[in-house]
Formats: structure tokens, C-alpha cells, sequence
């Protein structure tokens, strides 16, 4: 059984097993860094669909539909699904995932998602209460600035802090046994608020809810940043990378040779337009899914701390002046464990 | 001569727009309900009034033009009706502008559609 250590982290006896990974993304993020490593690359944003949102729960769909049948696995196999979007009420999962016959935990951790969605599921199969699990997050750029921002059709100014909402859902299967990589390790993260108001800046209001998970991280693991090849956290973008990195460094752990961020790898700032970097669920869902779990296959990394971060407001929240409350999840993945 | 006295005018009111938007958290909406309300409060002062003459377009197009053309409207109106004008006045001399915008927008989402950014 697993063992919960620290103050607020788990470590798994029988790490489950990374077994596929699809990912599904936008024209935009295709033509990024990481574009080569993405299963699906979209030309059309709507996807033949009439609206943004049935887009996205296309986006959804088709990715789970991928990653089951890249794990040569049959929807009958998957005990569970955890999974979670940005849209009200998890309309893109709950409706991309109505065709499924498969037993659905609806997830909201806006950003932080897939790292959320990837805890429990781990969780789920190390206690023995399922043998295969699906974890997904998504989001869409048109259906986030429709949310939470501005609609298109206004086609307001972005400052240099905001960040672009990332077209995409990235799906894993977790098994019980498999050649890994797996999840040994994770840390939940805790609500942090130091009262940033600012949506345009949501990096600024992650950065101490990053920073406070992958402190915790070391303290209830005994690891240090030695045991890592690379710690990455999720939307955090440029500006709200170097407060993180900070923050990080003031409690004596330096990060900084081996930490990077999803949003800020998943586009090119200098030729994108994307100012601060990628953000939304599908960010880290994709950049895992793509290129993190294909060149760990690959050796290039063989041990990683994942934290997806998340900030957990709403639109009512943001219009009655309230500040943003912010979330990180980590979870560890190595290719091997003793 | 008019078209850049109306591009100096203009390009000031959107100078102070963008400074805004900049330098300021202030949200798109807030700046376009403070430019209209400041439009109609310097035309009550006897303030706007000038820069129309002097700017033409540059003063009466951009948002401010829509407050001073309310304030404008319901005064003159006050003085022709009484204090009833200081309701109807306002709308009755920005009303070609008003139906214009409804109808244009109205066109404009039946024939296109909204298209992701790049």
C-alpha cells in the first residue's frame, strides 16, 4: 500500500506505469518547438464542428479514443476516467466523454489538471482498485478567451504578461504493470494566495503555489534537485518561471540548471506572439503527453517532477475584484524504480 | 488641414486609451465606459466643445464624441422641452449612431464568424 510521507506527499509501493500517451493539438502549438512530437496537429480550430466548445469535446474524445488504442487496450479495459477542462461545468470532457461507457470522475484544477487527473488515477491503481485508468485534461484557445477573458470578435490588446491558452488535450493510460516510465511519487499542492489580481498575469499568481509544491516536494521525500534531470512545471510562462525559480532558491534549493516550464517550451515567444508563454489544461497535458513521456522513452531524461499549476478563478470571481487562488500539483515520474 | 487637425486630436484621445491599457490594469470595458462618461462630464464643463471645433472627426468620432453627443442632445433638448429633455435628449441626438451599430453588428454576425488569433 501506498504511504503517505511529509506532510502532504505519497509514495507509491507499486509505482503504476505510464502505458501510452496520445496527444492532440491546434495549428499554433503544431507549428511550435514541440510541434513534431504532438500525434495530431489541427489545421481547422472548430474541427468541422459548429462551436468552439464541441471542438474541444471532440478534442477530447479523440485523443482518449487514441491513447486506448495506442496501449493496443479495448474501452472495456479502462476501469476509470479522470479528466477536466476549463469550460463551465467540464462541458468538453462531460460532453466529449458521453459516448463512453466507462466510469468518468469529472476533475477541475483548471490548469493543474493533468496533474491532478495523473494523482488520482495513480492512487486508484495502487490501491488496487483498478488495473487501467485514463488520465486527460484539454483546452482550447477560442473557448478560454470566450470564458475568461475577452470574446474574440473584440479582438482586445494582450499585455506582455498574459499567456496563450493552449490548443490541445494530452491523455495518458496508467496500468498496474508495464515497462514504466511510472509515477513514484506525488506531492498534491495546497490553495496559495498572495492576492494577485491581475488575470492577465496569471503566471505571477502560480509562481508561489509552484514554488510552495516543490518545496514540500523535498522536504517530505529527502530529495534534493541532484535527484532530478528535470522539474517542470506547467503554465507558468516567462515571467512567472524566474518568480518560481526564485522563491525556490530563497528555501535553499537551487533548481535552476534543470528547471523549465511547458508554457514557456511549447511555443517560440520570439516568433509566436504568445507574450508570457502556453497556458490552460492542455499545456502541460500536451507537453507531457507528447514530448516529456516520448523522450524519457527515449532516455534523454530518466527521472522528472511534473507540477502543473493552476489558477482557480472564475470570470465572477475576476469581475468582483476578488484575487486569484492558485494550485500546483507534482508528480514524479523516473524511468526506473528500486 | 482639417484631415490633421482631426489626426492630432484623435491620435491624442488614443494615446491616452493606450497609455491606459498599458500602464494601468484597467480592463477594455472600464476604459470605454470612462472615455464616454469624461466625453459627456468636459462637454457639462464647456470643455469638449473646443476640440471639436478645433478637430472635426478626430474629436467626435472616437468614444469621448459619443458622451459629448449625449450631453449635447439632452441640453439642447432641456432647452427646448424642459427638464423632460435631460431623458429623451441624449438618445434622440446619438440615435442614428445607436441604430447603426445594432444593425451593422447584427449584418456582421450573419455573415462572419469568429476565427481563432495567430
Amino acid at each position: 500500500m501506498a504511504k503517505h510521507i511529509g506532510k502532504q506527499s505519497i509514495k507509491f509501493d507499486l509505482p503504476p506505469s505510464i502505458i501510452s500517451a496520445a496527444s492532440t493539438v491546434g495549428s499554433k502549438e503544431g507549428k511550435g518547438p514541440l510541434g513534431t512530437y504532438f500525434d495530431v496537429v489541427l489545421q481547422d480550430p472548430l474541427w468541422g464542428e459548429d462551436s468552439w466548445e464541441k471542438a474541444e469535446s471532440k478534442l477530447v474524445q479523440k485523443t482518449i479514443e487514441r491513447v486506448i488504442q495506442k496501449a493496443n487496450l479495448t474501452p472495456e479495459d479502462i476501469q476509470y476516467i479522470f479528466a477536466g477542462d476549463l469550460l463551465n461545468q467540464l462541458t468538453a470532457s462531460t460532453f466529449g466523454l458521453r459516448s463512453f461507457d466507462i466510469p468518468f470522475f469529472g476533475l477541475f484544477g483548471a490548469c493543474s489538471t493533468m496533474g491532478e487527473s495523473m494523482a488520482l488515477g495513480a492512487m486508484t491503481i495502487d490501491g488496487g482498485f483498478a488495473n487501467y485508468v485514463v488520465a486527460e485534461a484539454s483546452s482550447h484557445f477560442c473557448g478560454s478567451e470566450k470564458q475568461f477573458r475577452f470574446p474574440l470578435e473584440l479582438g482586445t490588446q494582450r499585455p506582455l504578461t498574459a499567456s496563450w491558452t493552449v490548443t490541445g488535450s494530452g491523455a495518458v493510460i496508467l496500468g498496474k504493470n508495464g515497462p514504466g516510465p511510472y509515477i513514484t511519487y506525488i506531492t498534491p499542492g495546497k490553495i496559495i494566495d498572495l492576492g494577485i489580481k491581475d488575470p492577465m498575469n496569471m503566471g505571477a499568481a502560480m509562481a508561489p503555489a509552484a514554488a510552495d509544491t516543490i518545496i514540500n516536494h523535498f522536504q517530505d521525500t529527502g530529495r534534493t534537485p541532484k535527484d532530478y534531470d528535470l522539474i517542470i512545471t506547467g503554465d507558468l510562462g516567462s515571467v512567472g518561471k524566474e518568480l518560481a525559480l526564485e522563491l525556490v532558491k530563497k528555501s535553499g534549493y537551487d533548481i535552476e540548471s534543470i528547471f523549465s516550464d511547458c508554457g514557456v517550451e511549447i511555443f517560440d515567444a520570439a516568433t509566436q506572439d504568445t507574450h508570457a508563454g502556453g497556458s490552460g489544461c492542455g499545456c502541460s497535458a500536451v507537453t507531457f503527453a507528447g514530448y516529456l513521456y516520448k523522450e524519457m522513452q527515449n532516455n534523454k531524461w530518466s527521472r522528472i517532477l511534473f507540477i502543473p499549476t493552476g489558477a482557480l478563478m472564475s470570470p465572477g470571481s475576476t469581475q468582483q475584484g476578488e484575487s486569484i487562488p492558485s494550485i500546483a500539483h507534482a508528480v514524479a515520474i523516473e524511468n526506473k524504480w528500486a | 488641414m482639417d484631415y490633421v487637425k482631426a489626426f492630432i486630436i484623435g491620435g491624442i484621445i488614443c494615446v491616452i486609451g493606450q497609455i491606459l491599457i498599458d500602464k494601468t490594469k484597467l480592463m477594455s470595458g472600464r476604459i470605454l465606459v470612462l472615455f464616454v462618461v469624461l466625453g459627456a462630464v468636459l462637454h457639462g464643463m464647456g470643455l469638449y466643445e473646443p476640440l471639436v471645433k478645433f478637430g472635426g472627426a478626430g474629436a467626435t468620432v472616437p468614444l469621448p464624441g459619443f458622451g459629448y453627443s449625449l450631453a449635447k442632445g439632452a441640453i439642447e433638448e432641456v432647452d427646448k422641452i424642459g427638464l423632460k429633455g435631460a431623458f429623451t435628449g441624449g438618445l434622440k441626438a446619438t440615435s442614428a449612431g445607436i441604430t447603426a451599430a445594432v444593425l451593422f453588428a447584427f449584418i456582421a454576425a450573419l455573415i462572419f464568424n469568429s476565427k481563432a488569433k495567430e
